[in-house]
């Protein structure tokens, strides 16, 4: 009895600090982007392009290149990243050859950015032509995020009971109606929490858009999505590192305006999300 | 008439048997409970007449089944599915309201018509002796039933898309008392318009409720008669064990 109370506590101890240890230094930095940043931000700010070499004036064009990145992404991964986990979980035959199709893709997902972004620019940019535009940097952000898309929600599809389908096709539904209107509405809040996850991740990388898409300095909005456009993690590499003397406001109000614009797409998601999952009903 | 007409079928599910050799006949409109011990091979047997078996990867069958004098791997499956319908051993709701999960097998087969639509649930409703309690609260969840009000649901599910046979696997093993005793009743009253095969664990369901009963054991139809005979006078030592519990 004792000795099972004390392991209990040194159990819970040990779990508590662990959680501790990774929300302490989130909390942290995002206390000091946010205390630093925050002093930059006001309407001009969000509203201006970037004036003086980029010391001054505001990050509009950033915001709206890196909106239409992600929308671009996301337009291009969601359906074929939905296909192909539909496909993988509901269709593919159990065999060898599936399986390393599905393995090839979750470890997809750890692959560098940066290799994303030599892919983007030997295929889009050179290959097909599109050059550094919005649709070579959007169509290169969808294929780094299409593995963690096409994970999330074949484990989504695949957590809806059998039972469901079998009860589905037991009343003479074809396998198509049941993935429709059974597998694929039970499998939406899962779907959006990959889709959350590559709304982030697409957002916040730099190498993809590197090569494919982002302007140095492009003080005036893209008019097409052939056009090159600027980009919130891009700008604020470059205002870090390429040019001198930006005050340091200007780069912390970059960023929390990044973690914002990140924090802002993800709550769409989830409040669909939540909308779904008090549907949910198993 | 016959309905349903079984012939030397086998089953394996990977290396193991799960049916050996078995052939009966299921008549129209008749009751035939299907009572063994656990393992004998009943829900087997049962899901091999609307061909859900055949999901399994590690499945493979021999032998016949003949649906209304045609082999049922001939017919096409959702056809085939939409006349024997099937009532499972849990209550497996739809994650749906009430009124969608009695409507969903209909909209699958084209129904759109909202007028149709509530006729046929309003229909199988009554028919599963649910309408009373639940004509009020149609669009509500169906997880929001109790256990045996969500089988009768299911049954009415399964009512709403116009089978003629009915298989029905240990309908009542979760329920209580009262609620099996309507589910029971339920089935008396189909049997006029249905042909139901009913697996159950419960020997005394089947001498309640079964035309004939057929004993399984071990994958193997060890007989199968008149309810009445199987009870008084079984033909096999085996069956008698079983019904007076000394196995299973
Ligand atoms: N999908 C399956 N995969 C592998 N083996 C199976 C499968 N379904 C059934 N079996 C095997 O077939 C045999 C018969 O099983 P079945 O479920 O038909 O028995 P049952 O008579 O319905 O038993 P119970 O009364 O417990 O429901 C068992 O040995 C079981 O392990
Ligand atoms: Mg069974």
């Amino acid at each position: 009895m004792r000795n099972s109370q004390r392991s209990q506590k040194i159990a819970f101890s040990l779990l508590f600090s662990a959680t501790l240890l990774i929300v302490v230094p989130v909390g942290l930095i995002i206390v000091l982007i946010i205390q630093k940043g925050i002093p930059a931000i006001d309407w001009q700010f969000l509203t201006d392009i970037p004036r003086k070499g980029m010391r001054e004036g505001g990050i509009f064009p950033a915001i709206v290149g890196t909106l239409y990145l992600v929308a671009g992404a996301i337009v291009f991964s969601l359906p074929i990243g939905l296909l192909a986990a539909i496909y993988l979980s509901e269709y593919a035959k159990d065999n060898a050859l599936n399986r390393i199709i599905k393995l090839a893709i979750v470890n997809l997902a750890g692959v560098p950015s940066v290799v994303y972004g030599l892919f983007g620019l030997a295929m889009f940019v050179v290959f097909f032509k599109f050059g550094a535009s919005i649709l070579s940097g959007s169509l290169t952000l969808g294929i780094m995020i299409l593995p963690i898309i096409i994970t999330a929600s074949r484990e989504a599809l695949e957590s809806v009971p059998y039972s469901f389908r079998e009860v589905s096709l037991s009343l003479g539904a074809s396998k198509w109606q049941t993935i429709r209107h059974i597998v694929l509405p039970n499998a939406i809040p899962g779907i959006l929490t990959g889709t959350i996850l590559g709304i982030g991740r697409a957002a916040g990388e730099t190498a993809p858009i590197l090569f494919t898409v982002a302007a140095f300095y492009l003080p005036k909005l893209p008019k097409s999505i052939f056009d090159q456009a600027m980009a919130l993690p891009y700008h604020l590499y470059v205002i870090s590192t390429q040019v001198p003397n930006v005050d340091e406001k200007i780069r912390y109000g970059t960023a929390l305006v990044l973690l914002v614009l990140v924090l802002f797409m993800n709550l769409i998601a989830i409040v669909i999300r939540y909308q779904f999952r008090k549907r949910k009903k198993w | 008439m016959v309905k349903i007409s079984v012939k030397n079928l086998n089953i394996w599910f990977d290396s193991t048997q799960a049916l050996k050799d078995v052939s009966l006949d299921i008549y129209a409109n008749e009751i035939l409970s299907i009572i063994g011990p656990a393992n004998s091979g009943k829900t087997t047997f049962l899901r091999t007449l609307n061909r859900l078996n055949e999901l399994e990867r590690q499945f493979r069958m021999e032998g016949a089944v003949d649906y209304d004098g045609v082999d049922i791997h001939s017919l096409d499956t959702q056809i085939l599915r939409k006349k024997t319908g099937m009532v499972f051993a849990l209550p497996l709701p739809l994650p749906l309201s009430i009124f969608d999960n009695v409507a969903y097998g209909s909209r699958m087969h084209g129904i759109k018509d909202k007028k149709i639509l509530l006729e046929i649930v309003e229909k199988a409703l009554k028919e599963a002796y649910l309408w009373d309690e639940v004509k009020d609260r149609l669009s509500t969840s169906a997880f929001k039933l109790s256990g045996g009000q969500q089988q009768r649901l299911c049954i009415a599910r399964t009512l709403a898309v116009g089978p003629e046979v009915i298989l029905f696997d240990e309908p009542c093993s979760g329920l209580d008392p009262i609620s099996t005793a309507k589910v029971e009743q339920a089935m008396i009253l189909l049997k006029e318009t249905y042909t139901i095969v009913l697996v159950t664990n419960n020997v005394k369901q089947a001498a309640r409720v079964g035309t004939r009963t057929a004993f399984f054991l071990s994958g193997e139809m060890v007989e199968i008669d008149k309810t009445e005979r199987i009870f008084t006078a079984p033909a096999d030592d085996r069956t008698n064990d079983y019904i007076e519990g000394k196995f299973g």
